[in-house]
C-alpha cells in the first residue's frame, strides 16, 4: 500500500511563500513523476512528502492516516538522493543493512534481503567494497538497494540520475522502471529532464513557481497541455509557439505545433521559409527555420533521410488537426 | 600554465625550508643538548655545541629531587580529561550549528572566538575565589573544567569545519533510514569526522599540556602537572640550566613523540579546508 495525499499543503521559507497551497493525491502503485525547470519547487515538494522538509500548512496523508508531524522513519517511505548520500565509511553490504539495523531486523532476515537485493542489482560482487570503490552506476544501485530492503510503501526518487553520464542515465532509467513493474510499489521521481518523465511516468505532475500546472499521463500532456507553459515543457524538441496574425487565423492568441507535426515540401506549402541550422541526428534531422511569421527560429522535425541543408529555401504546412490553441492568458482553447 | 620550478630554485627553496624548520626547533634541540651538560659548561662562554662531557646526572638528579611520575600522571590526567569533557560538548555543539544553523549561528562563533582574546589574567581572581568557594583549588577536577572551557571555543570551530564538509543528504539517508538523532551522530556523523575529531583532539591534548598559566595559578602540590614541575626548577636560590633543561625535556617528551608520530594527522587538521 502506497496511498498518498496532499490536502493544502505549502512551504514557506520565512517571507517567500515556494509552494503556495496545493493537493495532489498519488495512487497506490503509480509511478509518477514532478517535472520543472530549476527552482520551481519539486524537489522541495519532496522532502514535504518524506518529512525532511515541515509543511506550513496543510496535511500529508499515507494510507489514510496523518503523517505531517511524523518523523520521516516512521513514514514508511524509502528515498534515493541526487548525490547517492551512501556512507563512505560502510562496506555496500553495511550500506544496504543500515535501515534494518536501525529497524532491528533480525539478522537472518537482513541476509536474506540483501543477497535478494544484490542479486536484483548486480552488486552480488561488490558487496565488501566501499562507496569510494564503485562506479557513479553501482553507487546508484547501492542507494536503491538500501531503499529496497526496507520494503517501504513508496519510493522517493530525487533527480537520482542527473550525476550520471547519457548512456548510463538512459540504462537506469530503463532498470528504475523494470523494477516498479516488478515490485509494483507507488514511486515518485523528480526530474528536470521531460524525456524521464515522459519515458517513465504513469502519472506526470508539472511544476512551476511551486504551482501544479497540470496533472496526467505522458500522453495527455503531450496532447492536450492545459496551457503555453506544459505546451513548451512537455515534447522534445520543444513545441513551437507562434503568436500575431497567423495565430488570429486560427481565432487564438497563441498557437502551438510540435515540430513532428508540421509538412515540409520543397515545391508548395503555407509558409515559405529559409534552413538555418540542420540537426542531422541519423533517424530525424532538426531544422531550425527562419521565416515563418510570429516564431523565429521554428524547428521541425523531418525524416534523417531528406537532403536538406543550411540555406534552402522550403515550403512547411502545419498539420491542423494537431494545432494547439491558446487564448491571451495563454490557457487552452477547446 | 604551471610554474616551471628549476633545479636551483628547488635547491633553494629546500635550504630555506630546512634553515626556518631549524630556526623553529633550535631552542628545544639546545633544551635537550644543555640537559647532557654539567651545570657549569651550560652556561660556560663561549657556548659549547656538541662537545662537551655526556653525562645523565642531571636527570638522576630531577628524578631524585623530584616526584616526576606524578607530575606525568597529573599532566595526563588534566590535559586528556579536559579534551574529553571538550569533545563531549562540542560534538553536539558543532553538530547542531553545521546542520541545523539560526540566523545567529556565526555571531555565536564569532563571540565564542572573541572569549580567546580576553586576557587570561583578567579573569584568574574571579576563578580564584570560585575554586576557593567550591573547595578545588589545587585540584585536577578545577584544572579539566577550566582548560576545557578555554580551549572549548578552538574544537568547536575545528569540528565545526569539518562537520560543514560532510554532505548533509548523507545524513538526511540516515534520518530516512530510520536512524534517531543519536543513531546519526554516533554511526554516521561520528565515523565519517573521525579524522578531523583527531586531529582535533591532538591538537587540543598539546594545548593542554602546555598551558602554564592556570596550572601555575591554580595548583600547588597536588595537581600540579609538569608545566609546575619545569618551573620548580627556575628557582631564585640560583641557576641551574642543566637541571632546568633535564626537567623541561622531561616534560615535553611525551607530547614531542605524541606530535612527531601524528604529525600527518595534525597538518592535515590545522590546513584542513584551506587546501581542500
Amino acid at each position: 500500500m502506497g496511498h498518498i495525499k496532499l490536502s493544502q499543503v505549502s512551504k514557506r521559507f520565512g517571507e517567500v511563500e515556494v509552494i503556495p497551497p496545493l493537493d495532489l493525491t498519488i495512487a497506490d502503485g503509480e509511478f509518477t513523476v514532478f517535472v520543472g525547470p530549476s527552482g520551481c519547487g519539486k524537489s522541495t515538494l519532496l522532502r514535504l512528502i518524506a518529512g525532511l522538509e515541515d509543511v506550513s500548512a496543510g496535511h500529508i496523508e499515507i494510507d489514510g492516516a496523518d503523517t505531517t508531524h511524523v518523523p520521516p522513519a516512521k513514514r514508511g517511505l524509502a528515498m534515493v538522493f541526487q548525490s547517492y548520500a551512501l556512507y563512505p565509511h560502510m562496506s555496500v553490504k553495511k550500506n544496504i543493512a543500515f535501515p534494518m539495523r536501525m529497524a532491528g531486523v533480525p539478522l537472518e532476515e537482513q541476509e536474506r534481503r540483501i543477497s535478494a537485493a544484490a542479486e536484483a542489482l548486480n552488486l552480488t560482487d561488490y558487496l565488501d567494497r566501499r562507496p569510494g570503490q564503485l562506479s557513479g552506476g553501482q553507487r546508484q544501485r547501492v542507494a536503491i538497494g538500501r531503499a529496497i530492503v526496507r520494503e517501504p510503501q513508496a519510493f522517493l526518487f530525487d533527480e537520482p540520475l542527473s550525476n550520471l553520464d547519457a548512456a548510463l542515465r538512459v540504462g537506469m532509467r530503463m532498470e528504475i522502471a523494470e523494477l516498479h513493474k516488478k515490485l509494483k510499489t507507488t514511486m515518485i521521481y523528480v526530474t528536470h529532464d521531460q524525456v524521464e518523465a515522459m519515458t517513465m511516468a504513469d502519472k506526470i505532475v508539472v511544476l512551476r513557481a511551486g504551482v501544479i500546472e497540470q496533472v496526467g499521463s505522458p500522453l495527455e500532456l503531450y496532447h492536450a497541455p492545459c496551457n503555453e507553459f506544459v505546451a513548451g515543457f512537455i515534447g522534445s524538441p520543444k513545441m513551437n509557439l507562434i503568436k500575431g496574425a497567423e495565430a488570429q487565423k486560427h481565432g487564438a492568441a497563441t498557437i502551438g505545433i510540435r515540430p513532428e507535426h508540421v509538412d515540409v515540401s520543397a515545391s508548395e506549402g503555407l509558409w515559405k521559409a529559409t534552413v538555418g541550422v540542420a540537426e542531422h541526428l541519423g533517424s530525424d534531422t532538426f531544422l531550425h527555420i527562419h521565416g515563418v511569421p510570429g516564431c523565429d527560429p521554428l524547428t521541425v522535425r523531418v525524416d534523417g533521410e531528406l537532403p536538406v541543408k543550411h540555406g534552402d529555401e522550403i515550403f512547411l504546412t502545419p498539420q491542423l488537426e494537431k494545432l494547439h490553441r491558446f487564448d491571451a492568458q495563454g490557457l487552452r482553447v477547446a | 600554465m604551471a610554474r616551471a620550478v628549476t633545479q636551483q630554485r628547488k635547491i633553494i627553496n629546500t635550504t630555506l625550508a630546512w634553515g626556518v624548520g631549524l630556526l623553529i626547533f633550535f631552542p628545544i634541540l639546545w633544551t635537550i643538548l644543555t640537559s647532557f651538560k654539567t651545570e657549569a659548561q651550560a652556561i660556560a662562554d663561549p657556548p659549547i655545541f656538541l662537545g662537551f662531557d655526556w653525562t645523565l646526572e642531571n636527570y638522576a638528579a630531577v628524578m631524585e629531587r623530584s616526584n616526576y611520575s606524578r607530575f606525568l600522571w597529573n599532566s595526563i590526567i588534566i590535559a586528556g580529561g579536559s579534551t574529553l569533557l571538550g569533545i563531549l560538548i562540542a560534538v553536539p555543539a558543532a553538530w547542531s550549528m553545521a546542520f541545523v544553523p539560526s540566523k545567529r549561528t556565526k555571531d555565536i562563533l564569532l563571540w565564542m572566538l572573541s572569549t580567546k582574546m580576553l586576557p587570561a589574567v583578567g579573569v584568574l581572581y574571579p576563578i580564584y575565589l570560585i575554586c576557593i568557594q567550591f573547595g578545588i583549588l589545587d585540584s585536577k577536577i578545577a584544572l579539566v573544567i577550566i582548560l576545557m572551557l578555554i580551549n572549548l571555543p578552538i574544537i568547536v570551530w575545528m569540528l565545526y569545519t569539518y562537520f560543514k564538509e560532510i554532505p548533509g543528504e548523507i545524513l538526511e539517508a540516515a534520518r530516512m533510514d530510520g536512524a534517531s538523532l543519536k543513531e546519526e551522530v554516533l554511526y554516521v556523523l561520528t565515523p565519517m569526522a573521525i579524522p578531523g575529531i583527531a586531529s582535533t583532539v591532538l591538537l587540543n591534548v598539546i594545548l593542554a599540556w602546555n598551558e602554564a598559566f592556570w596550572t601555575l595559578n591554580l595548583t600547588a602540590a597536588k595537581a600540579a602537572p609538569l608545566t609546575a614541575f619545569i618551573a620548580s626548577y627556575s628557582s631564585p636560590e640560583g641557576l641551574f640550566y642543566a637541571k632546568l633543561s633535564a626537567a623541561s625535556t622531561m616534560a615535553i617528551a611525551p607530547i614531542l613523540i605524541l606530535g612527531w608520530f601524528s604529525q600527518k594527522q595534525l597538518v592535515s587538521g590545522l590546513t584542513f579546508g584551506a587546501v581542500k
